[in-house]
């Protein structure tokens, strides 16, 4: 749908309300690819690992746009749109591979690895006919290339002008925390990814919102993985785009849950019989048993307990999401370790005993607000501000994330 | 290839998808062996030896607490499967284990009625005799695509 004329209005300076029409209205959805997705942020494209070695590369996407993520001769990475200069063909079909340099398989058009255009196949015709008349230059429309930063083995990618430079963009607050689990050398264990039948927005605002957690996910409450009586807090960047929300591994065994009756804190569950799913060890020496990391607009970093991975959108559409999931370990980790990042991957993706209620959820919504229009959603919890805090029976990083979206998007 | 082989392995992996369709999700980790391995992954990650899986599982004990998890803990719309398997392959047989491959498609019914192709991929299985019966010791679910449409809440 389309917002009908004089609803597409944001309730002005507040950040509590959110209307509905902004996961359902295919022209702020395009408006959204060029302001947010290409304007001034950074993309997650890839894992530094998933470009290992020299002359390798990894197709990925900055918003709805296939890019190609490469490592050239000289170990430097680059990024550029996947789109030849000539008719506009993929670059790269496959996900990754092996390339001196790139040729589009159209009229075989040929690229160095930063997605320079380096040679245009018959460009003086055959036998002094055809060809393309020597004042063409095809060069001008060569792919976008990408300024491309690399942060603790974590490849970002932007086309804004005006992007600040990455670290700056992450802030104070986040960047360290990004380092804490980037703590080694990474090892890909694998990955999947998961179709949302939701707008991308719905995804980004579940994983800034510390409050549903322990009240959606059985799983992190009855095993005292994640509640809110435990110590923690919600980190929110200046600007609201970038959150963590962490809590530690230690439970006080507290019993505010069951006390109020909720679904979650199920005292008659029960033990794991395979208790083992659980086992961890606290690897980084802090005693944090969950750090959910984002970065505006689409990047996920988690750790829950030893399971780790980066989560990436593709926004596919108005209603509809891919979210990118990639496993990793450390090239440090032994077999005993790497078992407990599997087994703990049960916790997580489309089958995760917490995450595939998250893919659940997001659906509800957009579903549930199919004829909203103009009605409000509530955003209310902590109060109306953007700042960090203990408490994580608060919205903030939420109304963090409307904040850094209204300023990209200039509503 | 041994006919009565062939049969076990269909017998044993038509039984399986039967009790996954039927909701008889309780039965289902009897038709591994104690420490039967189960694992769903990729044909990316396997292509490229990348251990991840969407499930994993050790043990028996370890497939129950799935079952319990999905009747009385996890969050997801009613919904159904109905697998098709095609024929058995017979990789090698030693030690009294039959190696098998067994394509299948999983079509997902939701409770709206809405249905679609879910999941498509083979079962690569280490099947043994466990107290007379047929158990699977390892099986390994690759589904032919990364993507999965909202959550695989179900076992495959």
């Amino acid at each position: 749908m389309n917002a009908p004329a004089g609803i597409r209005a944001w309730p002005s300076d507040q950040l509590t309300r959110v209307p509905y029409w902004v996961y359902a209205d295919a022209s702020l959805y395009a408006e959204e690819i060029e302001k947010v997705f290409r304007g001034d942020t950074w993309s997650f494209l890839c894992l530094e690992a998933e470009v290992p070695t020299p002359n390798t590369y990894r197709t990925s996407y900055l918003g709805d746009m296939s890019v190609v993520v490469t490592r050239d001769k000289d170990g430097a990475i680059h990024a550029f749109e996947n789109r030849c200069a000539h008719r506009g063909a993929l670059l790269c079909l496959k996900e990754r591979g092996e390339a001196k340099e790139i040729a589009c398989v159209y009229h075989n058009w040929t690229y160095d690895l930063c997605g320079n255009l380096t040679g245009v196949a018959f460009r003086k015709g055959l036998g002094g006919k055809g060809g393309m008349p020597p004042e063409s230059h095809p060069e001008a429309h060569a792919p976008r290339q990408l300024r491309v930063e690399v942060f603790a083995g974590l490849v970002f990618g932007t086309l804004g002008r005006n992007t600040p430079p990455l670290e700056q963009y992450l802030g104070p607050e986040i960047a360290p925390k990004i380092k804490r689990v980037m703590r080694a050398p990474v090892k890909l264990l694998g990955g999947y990814s998961q179709i949302l039948q939701s707008n991308w927005k719905l995804y980004m605002e579940n994983v800034k919102d510390s409050y549903h957690a322990s009240l959606l996910h059985m799983f992190f409450t009855t095993f005292r993985l994640n509640r809110l009586s435990q110590k923690g807090g919600l980190v929110v960047s200046a600007d609201g785009g970038n959150h963590i929300s962490y809590s530690m591994a230690a439970d006080v065994a507290g019993k505010e849950y069951e006390k109020a009756g909720l679904r979650t804190a199920n005292e008659d569950y029960g033990a794991l019989e395979a208790p083992e799913l659980l086992k961890s060890v606290d690897e980084f020496g802090d005693g944090v048993g969950l750090q959910i990391l984002s970065v505006f607009p689409g990047f996920v970093l988690q750790q829950i307990r030893n399971s780790l991975a980066v989560r990436r959108i593709i926004p596919q559409g108005v209603d509809r999401t891919e979210l990118v999931w990639t496993c990793f370990g450390f090239t440090s980790d032994d077999d005993e370790l790497q078992e407990l990042r599997l087994r703990q991957a049960n916790l997580i993706g489309p089958a995760g005993f917490i995450s595939m209620e998250d893919g659940a959820a997001t659906g509800f919504v957009q579903r549930g607000s199919r004829g909203a229009g103009g009605e409000l959603s509530v955003v209310e919890m902590g109060g109306r501000g953007i700042g960090s805090e203990e408490s994580r029976v608060s919205e903030a990083a939420v109304r963090g994330f409307w904040n850094a979206y209204r300023g990209h998007m200039g509503v | 290839m041994n006919l009565e082989q062939q049969f076990r392995v269909q017998d044993l992996n038509a039984r399986y998808a039967d009790a996954i369709d039927d909701d008889r999700l309780e039965a289902w980790p009897e038709f591994f062996r104690e420490d039967g391995r189960y694992l769903i992954t990729t044909a990316e990650n396997a292509a490229q030896n990348l251990p991840i899986g969407l499930m994993y599982a050790t043990s028996r004990a370890m497939l129950r607490d799935r079952i319990k998890a999905l009747r009385q803990a996890n969050i997801y719309e009613a919904q159904r499967y109905r697998h098709v398997l095609g024929a058995p392959q017979l990789i090698d047989s030693a030690n009294g284990a039959l190696r098998a491959r067994t394509s299948f498609m999983v079509a997902r019914v939701m409770h709206t009625g809405e249905t679609m192709l879910f999941a498509t991929g083979r079962y690569e299985d280490r099947i043994v005799l466990d107290g007379g019966e047929a158990r699977f010791a390892e099986k390994t679910v690759i589904i032919d695509s990364r993507q999965v449409d909202t959550l695989l809440a179900i076992p495959l």
